[in-house]
């Protein structure tokens, strides 16, 4: 045969097989994704209200100057009621909320309202996951932290812990 | 006692491997003759051995014997008698005893029955299953151990994962692992053959069996899975490119190549260094399968949590094997001197093609699999999902089956191509007819499946050709097994693209009284109802599907809930219920209760589905198997006369 060297190729192949083992066994999967607008403007989105009396949200009313929260949430998500009374102590903090309400119905969302209390000041209607994709937002509960010119800052996967909170609200006055 | 019988039967059996290795080592270094007698027997202990082991740890799962480590974490005396026994296997360390079990088997029965090898070369292959075997024998001992006692034992077991409680699934791991090991055999014989450089048809012809039955389990075991996954996920899908499913498919694809390529250095004594590199090929995928899906290496529903320590110490093993047997052939595959020369259009050339094919397919699929690690590794994060194999994969599987149409038509060696079409009208003929038919009355169909379709009546057809002008009561059962494996694939080809080209889905919230349509189908919801099992219990949705022709099946999907067993989390399962009919399949899944305005739920997520021929994908894979059998039925019989005629020659020649 005269290319000997040919028969050394699977063994060159499985030598960058081997290495990519080694490197995922000793650098394990990180199983978070994180979105990719992280330090870009919100996507231009225009939703409608997501129940009668709160105003629809879309991506302008997120550069008014002030820094803000946008929660995704859903009347049907369970863990989202228990970040209810957190989102409360964040309002109470003087903390501007918006909500996002995913694939929800406005007499459910009304209904979630009252049981678990208003924090939201505009509630979008989400009913396709559009802009839940394109925020690259995996589930609900997610919250972004949003700088005064709508610049999506951070996301938090998954409900937001009481200890969260106070680290929030002075993430947020720092964006000031 | 049985543990602490089973766990020294383990060290004994490991002591003999070793004992194998290092006499078989001696010897092959030009050693006394004498060492070499003792490699056969101490193979056949150390496989008896293990499997009287691995029966001892059976018999400790049916005696729910609690204080047992494994026991207790992976069984419950509540479980079904049946669940019992496969929790044995299901799990991490009974799993690495079965697969020693089985090595330690199959080499034991190389031992026993491979007689036309040349000496040496058997006793290099069995050195090889031995130096495998040892080093899986120190993983389960060092870092697996199954017969761990608890310091106290508990009081009851947590038990089995309740997806695994399935009776196709208990079945469904040592199938495949009787599919990864006989491969192991192939491997062995490679580097046997690499060692003593005796690269020809005998070793072919000694690999062969292995092979065909290594091949035969894996097909089995992958169309079981599929079955499986298939009903009892409750998606409705039945292939996902799931990682797991990959890494079963590469080796059945090695497999493939490896049993054709095998057939032309039996028959014609040439691509002797590819066979050899295609059997080293296809047990280091199966082990790469094996470590990938079990060190949690890549996220499926079949990693067991498996600690670093344990994933570092199958990669050395791995790496010892692989890259050893892969040195070997760098180095020794260049002295193979070349083999038969054969003409590009021949029954050679066509398998050439084959091999180069179904190689491409496996590297592709293997890229596709193991590309998010490796984009990983340069910080970027992908997944490779569906669409990518589909598309990669779908027109080289087409082209294969084409070649395949070709392949069993021509003469060894060289052939005229004008023979060659004057044989394939009428298969044309069928696949133009289906692609006419398909293109009139099949509606919008997509390029691929409707490709699918049209080839799959070509090779249905052209895969009875070679039986035609033939007395079929004299053709070798190994030509049935080929006709009958390839017209398989036009089954399962068939089912494949007519599903994809053809499904129909409906998902709704129904109230009970409440009908809905689905194809031809008009499905009745009638209302559920709870019933118990022996350790769940389930809500059971009752259905009536009534066809056009007026004639009313009852469906019964269930959703099943086991209670989380001392201190585990409940788990939910769904049953689907299947109705099967000639035209394919309805599938109907039970889901989640939907609240009404008072809150209390009065309808139900119900999800229909019909399913065009999607039956015939297992059918085909059966087919396949059952083709492959009959193969390596006919080769034994070949094999039983051929040692008739020269027990009769040595007669013969010692006859006064």
């Amino acid at each position: 045969m005269k290319n000997r060297w040919v028969l050394f190729v699977p063994l060159a192949i499985m030598g960058l097989l081997f290495g990519a083992f080694i490197y995922r066994l000793t650098v394990p999967a990180e199983t978070l994704i994180q979105s990719q607008w992280i330090d870009k403007p919100m996507p231009l989105f225009d939703l409608p209200p997501a129940t009668e009396g709160v105003e629809g949200l879309k991506s302008s009313d997120l550069a008014d100057g002030r820094p803000r929260l946008v929660n995704v949430f859903a009347s049907w998500c369970i863990p989202c009621r228990a970040e209810a009374p957190q989102l409360e102590a964040l309002k109470q903090a003087g903390v501007p909320i918006d909500g996002i309400a995913i694939r929800d119905r406005p007499e459910d969302v009304a209904q979630f309202l009252r049981e678990y209390g208003n924090p939201f000041d505009r509630i979008g209607s989400d009913m396709q996951s559009s802009v839940q994709i394109a925020l690259g937002s995996s589930g609900v509960p997610e919250t972004f932290l949003v700088d005064g010119k709508g610049i999506i800052r951070e996301q938090i996967q998954g409900v937001i812990l009481a200890d969260q909170v106070p680290e929030i609200v002075a993430k947020l006055e720092a964006m000031e | 006692m049985i543990a602490e019988l089973g766990l020294a039967l383990l060290w004994i059996a490991a002591a003999l491997a070793c004992l194998s290795l290092i006499a078989g080592a001696l010897f092959l270094r030009a050693g006394p003759k004498d060492l070499a007698s003792l490699v056969r027997p101490a193979s056949v202990a150390q496989g008896v051995l293990t499997a009287v082991a691995f029966a001892l740890l059976i018999a400790l799962f049916v005696r729910s014997d609690m204080s047992v480590e494994l026991v207790a974490r992976n069984s419950n005396s509540l479980k079904p008698m049946i669940f019992k026994v496969a929790g044995a296997w299901g799990n991490h360390e009974g799993s690495m005893l079965l697969w020693l079990t089985i090595l330690g088997l199959s080499g034991a029965l190389v031992a026993l029955f491979e007689k036309r090898l040349r000496e040496d070369t058997l006793i290099a292959t069995l050195t090889a299953q031995a130096a495998l075997s040892l080093g899986f024998f120190a993983f389960l001992l060092f870092s697996s151990n199954p017969f761990n006692r608890l310091p106290v034992a508990p009081p009851d077991g947590q038990g089995l994962n309740p997806l695994l409680q399935d009776i196709g699934l208990a079945f469904h791991p040592p199938t495949l692992y009787v599919g990864y090991v006989g491969l192991s055999v192939a491997f062995s014989f490679a580097v046997g053959a690499l060692v003593t450089r005796e690269i020809g048809p005998a070793f072919a012809r000694a690999m062969r069996p292995w092979v065909l039955g290594s091949w035969i389990f894996l097909t089995l075991g992958i169309t079981a899975g599929s079955y499986w996954a298939y009903y009892e996920l409750g998606w409705g899908g039945w292939w996902f490119w799931d990682p797991v499913e990959n890494v079963s498919l590469i080796p059945w694809l090695a497999g493939a190549a490896l049993l054709h390529s095998v057939a032309v250095t039996a028959t014609r004594n040439a691509l002797r260094a590819w066979t050899v590199m295609l059997a080293v090929i296809g047990f280091s995928m199966s082990m790469v399968g094996t470590f990938i899906v079990r060190s949690g290496l890549l996220t499926s529903v079949h990693s067991f949590a498996v600690d670093p320590e344990r994933g570092t110490f199958l990669l050395v093993l791995m790496a010892l094997y692989i890259g050893g047997a892969l040195t070997l052939f760098a180095i020794r595959a260049g002295t193979v001197a070349e083999g038969k020369k054969f003409a590009l259009v021949s029954r050679e050339g066509s398998l050439v093609i084959n091999n180069l094919l179904l190689t491409t397919i496996l590297a592709l699929v293997l890229l596709g699999t193991l590309y998010p690690i490796v984009a990983e590794a340069m910080g970027e994060k992908i997944s490779v999902g569906p669409p990518y194999y589909n598309r990669v994969a779908g027109p080289l599987a087409l082209i294969l089956c084409l070649v395949m149409v070709a392949g069993p038509l021509l003469a060894w060696r060289k052939d005229d191509g004008r023979k060659l079409w004057s044989r394939l009208p009428p298969a044309i003929f069928a696949g133009a007819a289906v692609l006419f038919a398909l293109v009139l009355f099949g509606g919008k169909i997509g390029i691929l499946p409707l490709l699918g379709m049209s080839v799959a009546g070509v090779v249905a057809v052209a895969s009875l050709a070679p039986l035609w002008n033939r007395n079929l009561r004299r053709t070798p059962l190994p030509t049935w097994g080929m006709v009958l494996a390839h017209f398989g694939v036009a089954v399962a080809l068939a089912g494949m693209a007519a599903e994809s080209a053809f499904i129909k889905e409906r998902l709704v919230a129904a109230a009970p009284g409440e009908t809905v349509r689905v194809a031809d189908f008009a499905v009745r919801f009638d209302g559920v109802r709870p019933v118990a099992g022996p350790n769940y219990t389930a809500l059971e949705g009752s259905l009536t599907a009534t066809t056009p022709g007026g004639a009313s099946f009852v469906l019964k999907p269930e959703s099943r809930m086991f209670p989380g067993l001392m201190g585990t989390a409940p788990t939910e399962t769904n049953e689907a219920a299947l109705l099967t009919r000639p035209g394919g399949q309805l599938y109907a899944v039970l889901g989640q209760p939907v609240p009404g305005t008072n809150g209390t739920p009065d309808r139900y997520q119900l999800r229909l589905w019909w399913k065009p021929l999607v039956w015939w994908i297992w059918l085909g894979g059966g087919l396949i198997a059952l083709g492959a059998a009959l193969a390596l039925i006919g080769r034994a019989q070949l094999l039983a006369i051929w040692r008739v005629r020269r027990a009769r020659k040595a007669e013969e020649r010692f006859a006064p």
